[in-house]
C-alpha cells in the first residue's frame, strides 16, 4: 500500500479517511467500556444489596481493611492515569520519546499498585479474612462477615486483573512507540488503551470509598 | 488531511490541575470518613467519588472535547447501572412489606456465621466444616 498523504499506511481500505477510522475505533472502544461498566455494575449492585442486609457487619468488617494503604493506592492509580493522559498528549504534540517515558511511568505506577495490593491480600490470607467457607477470622462482630470479604476479594480481584491486562497492552504500546510506530498523525491504539486505563481508574475511585471508607 | 484533525490538545497545566483536584478530593473523602455523620457518610463518599469520576471522564478521557456520542454511551452505562441498583434495592428492602421473609442459606448445607469477637468455640466448629 502506497504511503501517500491521501492514503497513509495506517488507513484500512474500508474507511474513507483517517478521521472516520479513528472515530469508529473510539466509538467501538466506548461500547466495550460500556460492557465493562455494566460488568462492574452487577458487582456494585451485589455490594449494595448485601450492605443493605448486613449494615452493621459491613461497617465492622470494613474497619479490617487498611485505610492508609487504600489511600496510597488511590493516589498511585490517579498518578498513573495522569501519566497515561500525558503520554497521549506527548504523541499529540509529536514527542514520541516523551510519550514512551510517560507510558513507562504508567507501567511503574501500575506495578506499585499491584505490589501494595499483594501485601494487603497476603495480610488478609494470613488472618483468614477470606471469602465463603475459607473464612476463619474471629475479629469481626456481626452475622456472616465472610460476605464482606467475598465481595472485597471479587471486586478488587477483578479490578486487579484489569490492571494486569492493561499493563500488558501498555507494554505493547510502549514497544511500538519506541519503534516509532506512532506520531501525531496516528496514535489511535494508545488513545484506546488510555480510555481503558482511565476506566480502570474510575472503577477504583468508586471501589475505594465503598470498601475502605464507608463499608 | 491535516485540516480534518480536530484534536483538542490540552496544555500540561490542565492535566496537572485535574490530577491536583483529584488528589485533594481524595484527601477530603478520606478525612470525612473519620468523622461519623451516620447515613450521610455514604452520601458524601458517593458524591465526592462521582465528582472525581466526572473530572476523569471529561478531561482525562477527553469526553468534554470528543464526539458527543461517546459521552452519551458513557452516560447510558452510568444511568443503567444506577437504575439497576435502585430497582434492586426497592425489591430487596421493601419485599418484607408485602409478605414475611426470613433469611436462610441459599444452599441448605451452606454455613451461616453467627459470631461475636473472641467466640472461639464457633470458630473451631466452622473450621471443621
Amino acid at each position: 500500500m502506497a504511503n501517500t498523504p491521501s492514503h497513509p499506511f495506517y488507513l484500512q481500505h474500508h474507511f474513507s479517511d483517517a478521521q472516520q477510522q479513528k472515530d469508529s475505533a473510539k466509538f467501538g472502544m466506548w461500547i466495550f467500556l460500556l460492557t465493562e461498566i455494566l460488568l462492574f455494575g452487577g458487582l456494585f449492585c451485589a455490594y449494595a444489596v448485601f450492605r443493605a442486609w448486613n449494615h452493621e457487619m459491613f461497617y465492622n468488617a470494613h474497619l479490617a481493611l487498611d485505610r492508609v494503604l487504600g489511600t496510597i493506592n488511590t493516589f498511585i492509580l490517579i498518578t498513573s492515569s495522569l501519566t497515561m493522559a500525558l503520554a497521549i498528549r506527548g504523541l499529540q504534540v509529536n514527542k514520541a520519546r516523551q510519550a514512551a517515558l510517560y507510558l513507562g511511568a504508567t507501567l511503574v505506577f501500575a506495578a506499585i499498585f499491584l505490589v501494595i495490593k499483594y501485601f494487603e491480600y497476603e495480610h488478609k490470607i494470613h488472618l483468614g479474612q477470606l471469602p465463603g467457607k475459607y473464612y476463619t477470622y474471629t475479629g469481626v462482630a456481626g452475622t456472616n462477615p465472610h460476605i464482606f470479604f467475598s465481595i472485597y476479594f471479587v471486586m478488587t480481584g477483578l479490578h486487579g486483573l484489569h490492571i494486569v491486562g492493561g499493563m500488558i497492552v501498555i507494554a505493547m504500546m510502549l514497544v511500538n512507540t519506541l519503534r516509532g510506530k506512532y506520531s501525531n498523525e496516528y496514535y489511535t491504539p494508545v488513545e484506546l488503551i488510555g480510555l481503558y486505563w482511565h476506566l480502570v481508574d474510575l472503577i477504583w475511585i468508586y471501589l475505594f470509598p465503598f470498601l475502605y471508607l464507608i463499608g | 488531511m491535516s485540516e480534518q484533525h480536530k484534536e483538542h490538545i490540552l496544555p500540561i497545566k490542565a492535566y496537572l490541575g485535574v490530577a491536583g483536584a483529584l488528589f485533594i478530593l481524595t484527601m477530603v473523602t478520606v478525612a470525612v470518613s473519620y468523622i461519623n455523620l451516620g447515613g450521610w457518610n455514604a452520601v458524601v463518599a458517593v458524591s465526592i467519588a462521582s465528582f472525581k469520576v466526572s473530572l476523569v471522564a471529561l478531561f482525562f478521557m477527553h469526553l468534554k472535547y470528543d464526539n458527543k456520542i461517546n459521552l452519551f454511551i458513557f452516560l447510558i452505562g452510568i444511568s443503567f447501572v444506577t437504575l439497576f441498583i435502585i430497582f434492586t434495592m426497592f425489591d430487596t428492602l421493601r419485599r418484607a412489606d408485602i409478605y414475611e421473609i426470613k433469611a436462610k442459606p441459599i444452599k441448605e448445607k451452606a454455613h451461616i456465621y453467627e459470631r461475636a469477637p473472641d467466640d472461639s468455640t464457633q470458630q473451631s466448629d466452622a473450621a471443621q466444616h
